[in-house]
C-alpha cells in the first residue's frame, strides 16, 4: 500500500514539474515560433471541421432552400396510385386544425406542354420551340405567405391573384438558364418575361403571357411552371377541390415528427402520403448528401493525419533541439515522466490555443457570414454546416490525435541515454 | 562515502576496443575533498561520469554510502541523483528559459516539496554562494561566473551526500575561477564532500587529495599536506 502511495505521489511531482517546465519553455520560448504553431494549429483544426462543414453544407443549401421554397416541415402529397389527394379540403381543415401549424399552402399539379413559337412557326414541320413540364396551380398569396416563392423572381414579378392569364416559368425550362446539352432535354430559346406561350394540358390549351422567371436552385421551383390555381382548375377540368401537394409551414421549434404523427392519427394517411421534409427529399439528393458526408469524414480523417504529423514534427525538433538540457535534466535527478509530461503539456496548450482560435473564428466569424454571404455554388448556395456537438468532437479527437504527437517524439528523445545526450552524441 | 573497486569501461570504436578506465580503484571519506586530474584523455571525466550514476561501467563495482550503483535500475540511479548527489558539468549545463532561481528549484520540486518550500530553500542556496541579487535572471543575462555559481547552488541545494564537479573552472577566468574553488573549499569547511575533476594543478593543489589518472589508470593518490 506504502508502495503504491509513494508511486502515485511521485508520479504527482512528475505532473506539477512536468508543468511546470512546459509553462516555462512556452512563456520564453520565441513569441513568433508560438505563434507560428498556434496558427498552424488554428489552420488544422480549421481544415478539420471547415472542409466537412462545406461539402456538408453545400448540400444543406440544397435541401434548405427545398424545405424553405417548397416542401415546408411537413408535406402531403397524392399517394402513389392515385392523381390527386382524395378529400383534400376536409385535410387542409385537419391540418389547419393542428396547434403547431403556423401557415399552409396548397398546389394543384399537372403535366403539360408550353410552346413558344406557336405563332411564328410557319411549316409544321419546323421544330416546336417547346418543352414539357410540371405546372402547378397555386394561390400565389397563400403561396408566397408560405413558401416566399415571390423571392424567387428573377425576372419580371410575382403572381397576383388577379393573373388569370399569367404564368411564372423555372430558370431550367429556358436555354439563357440552363446552357446544357442531353438527350431528351428540350428547353425554351429566346423566351423573356412579355412573351406569349401556349400551355397544352390533356388536349386543352391556353395562352399566356410569361409574367416572371423563378430560379431557386432547386428544381422543385426551377421545374416548374405557375399559374392561379383557379386557372389550373379550369384548364383541367377539376371542380373537386382536391389538390396534389400541401405543405405545412410550423411554429418555430416545432418537432415535425408530432405534427406527422398528429396527421397519421387523424387517418390523413388513408388520403395522402406524409412525410417530414427530410424524408420527402429527392433520394438522390440523400445520397449525394451520405456521400458528402462520407467524404468530410475521410478528408476529416486526413486532416487529423495532418495535424497529428506537424506536432510530432514541432515536438520532435523541439526536443531535437533541446536533446541536451533533456539529458541534463536527467542528469540533476528529473524524472523522465516529468520530461515527458513537459512535452505533452506544451501539444495541449498548443493544440488548445489553436482549438480555441479556431472555435472564435468559426462560431464568430466564418459560419455567421457564410450563413449571410453563401458559397453560389451551380446547383445551390452553400453555407457552413458546423454543429456544435460535431465540432466539439473533432476538438476532442484533434486534442487526442495532438496528446500522443506529442508524446511520442517527447518519449523517443527523453529515452536517449542520459550521458550522450547531454554530451551531445 | 565512496568505494570504487576495479572498474573497467571500454568504448568501442569501429573494430576496436578502446579502454578509458582499465580497473580503477580507490575510495573516498565522509567530508573529504577529493580532485582527480590528469591529462586530456585520462579518463578522468569517465570516471566522474560512471562515479555520478550517469554511465555504467562494463565491469567493477561502486559503492555510494553503501549502495551497489551499478547494479541500480534506471529509475533507481535518478532517484539517487536527485537525493543523494549534486553533480556539476563543465559548461555550467542550466536551462536557458529557467531564471537563476527557477534552475536551483526545479531537483527540488522533484522531491516532492511544495513550490514555496523549494524558492525559499532554492534562495538560501544562491544565497550562500553569493548570487542572491540574480535570482530572477535568465541564464543568458548572467555572466559565465555566475552561471557557474548558479550550477552549484543548483547541486548543493538539496544537500547532497556528495558533489560531482567536471572541470568547473574550464570556461572562467582565473578571478572568477578562484571564487568559484572559494565557493568549494567553504563548502568542504561545513563537510560537504566533494570529487572534483580538473587539468589545473594550481586549482587541484587546494583540495584534500590529489588522484592522477594516466591512460586509464591511477597513476598517483597523494594526500595534499597544504591543507
Amino acid at each position: 500500500m506504502q508502495k503504491v502511495q509513494n508511486k502515485f505521489n511521485k508520479f504527482k511531482t512528475s505532473i506539477s514539474v512536468g508543468f511546470f517546465l512546459a509553462f516555462r519553455q512556452v512563456k520564453r520560448s520565441s513569441i513568433a515560433t508560438t505563434i507560428l504553431i498556434v496558427f498552424v494549429m488554428t489552420l488544422t483544426f480549421l481544415n478539420l471541421v471547415v472542409v466537412r462543414g462545406v461539402l456538408v453544407g453545400l448540400l444543406e443549401g440544397s435541401t434548405n432552400v427545398y424545405r424553405s421554397s417548397y416542401a415546408g416541415d411537413v408535406l402531403i402529397t397524392t399517394l402513389p396510385k392515385k392523381n390527386y389527394i382524395e378529400n383534400s379540403q376536409s385535410i387542409i381543415e385537419t391540418a389547419n386544425s393542428l396547434p403547431w401549424v403556423e401557415k399552409l399552402t396548397y398546389r394543384y399539379i399537372e403535366g403539360g406542354e408550353v410552346e413558344a413559337n406557336y405563332k411564328t412557326r410557319v411549316n409544321l414541320t419546323d421544330k416546336a420551340n417547346s418543352t414539357t413540364g410540371s405546372i402547378a396551380g397555386i394561390d400565389p398569396v397563400l403561396e408566397n405567405s408560405a413558401t416566399h416563392l415571390s423571392q424567387f423572381v428573377v425576372e419580371g414579378s410575382y403572381l397576383t391573384s388577379e393573373d388569370s392569364d399569367s404564368i411564372l416559368l423555372g430558370a431550367n425550362f429556358l436555354r439563357r438558364f440552363l446552357d446544357i446539352e442531353a438527350p431528351g432535354l428540350t428547353l425554351l430559346e429566346n423566351v423573356f418575361v412579355g412573351d406569349k406561350v401556349r400551355v397544352t394540358i390533356g388536349g386543352n390549351r391556353k395562352e399566356f403571357i410569361v409574367k416572371g422567371i423563378l430560379k431557386s436552385k432547386s428544381d422543385q421551383v426551377d421545374f416548374r411552371m405557375f399559374v392561379l390555381d383557379s386557372t389550373l382548375r379550369n384548364l383541367i377540368g377539376r371542380s373537386d377541390y382536391n389538390v396534389d401537394e400541401i405543405s405545412l409551414i410550423l411554429k418555430p421549434d416545432t418537432d415535425p415528427y408530432v405534427v406527422k404523427d398528429a396527421l397519421l392519427k387523424s387517418n390523413v394517411d388513408t388520403n395522402a402520403r406524409v412525410q417530414t421534409w427530410d424524408e420527402s427529399l429527392p433520394k438522390f439528393l440523400l445520397d449525394i448528401k451520405n456521400t458528402f458526408g462520407i467524404l468530410g469524414n475521410v478528408i476529416g480523417s486526413i486532416g487529423l493525419v495532418v495535424a497529428s504529423i506537424t506536432i510530432f514534427i514541432v515536438i520532435f525538433i523541439n526536443a531535437i533541439t533541446r536533446k541536451k538540457y533533456i539529458g541534463i535534466l536527467k542528469g540533476i535527478g528529473i524524472d523522465s515522466r516529468a520530461l515527458e509530461f513537459a512535452y505533452v503539456v506544451q501539444s495541449i496548450f498548443y493544440a488548445s490555443m489553436g482549438i480555441l482560435i479556431g472555435l472564435a473564428l468559426l462560431y464568430g466569424f466564418l459560419v455567421p457570414f457564410v450563413a449571410s454571404h453563401p458559397i453560389k455554388f451551380p446547383f445551390s448556395d452553400g453555407i457552413l454546416v458546423a454543429e456544435v456537438p460535431n465540432t466539439l468532437v473533432r476538438a476532442a479527437l484533434l486534442l487526442i490525435a495532438t496528446i500522443i504527437a506529442g508524446f511520442i517524439p517527447a518519449r523517443l528523445v527523453v529515452k536517449q541515454n542520459t550521458l550522450d545526450a547531454i554530451l551531445g552524441r | 562515502m565512496i568505494k570504487v573497486k576495479n572498474i573497467i569501461k571500454s568504448f568501442k570504436s569501429g573494430d576496436s576496443e578502446l579502454f578509458v578506465l582499465k580497473g580503477v580503484s580507490f575510495s573516498v571519506s565522509s567530508g573529504e575533498f577529493v580532485s582527480v586530474t590528469g591529462r586530456s584523455g585520462s579518463g578522468k571525466s569517465t570516471l566522474l561520469y560512471q562515479l555520478g550514476a550517469l554511465d555504467h561501467p562494463n565491469s567493477g563495482e561502486i559503492h555510494i554510502d553503501g549502495t551497489e550503483i551499478t547494479k541500480l535500475s534506471h529509475e533507481k540511479r535518478t532517484d539517487m541523483r536527485l537525493e543523494s548527489l549534486g553533480y556539476i558539468f563543465q559548461d555550467y549545463a542550466l536551462i536557458p528559459e529557467l531564471s537563476a532561481i527557477e534552475n536551483v528549484l526545479v531537483p527540488l520540486m522533484m522531491q516532492g516539496m511544495d513550490k514555496k518550500t523549494s524558492e525559499k530553500k532554492a534562495l538560501r542556496s544562491l544565497e550562500k554562494i553569493g548570487l542572491a541579487e540574480r535570482t530572477n535572471n535568465l541564464p543568458s543575462q548572467l555572466s559565465g561566473g555566475e552561471q557557474q555559481r548558479v550550477a552549484i547552488a543548483r547541486a548543493i541545494a538539496h544537500e547532497p551526500k556528495i558533489i560531482f564537479a567536471d572541470e568547473p573552472t574550464a570556461n572562467l577566468d582565473s578571478e572568477t575561477s578562484e571564487a568559484v574553488l572559494k565557493n568549494f573549499t567553504e563548502l568542504n569547511k561545513e563537510g560537504q564532500t566533494i570529487v572534483m575533476v580538473t587539468h589545473e594543478l594550481e586549482y587541484a593543489s587546494l583540495t584534500d587529495r590529489i588522484i592522477t589518472l594516466s591512460d586509464g589508470e591511477i597513476v598517483s593518490d597523494i594526500k595534499n599536506q597544504k591543507n
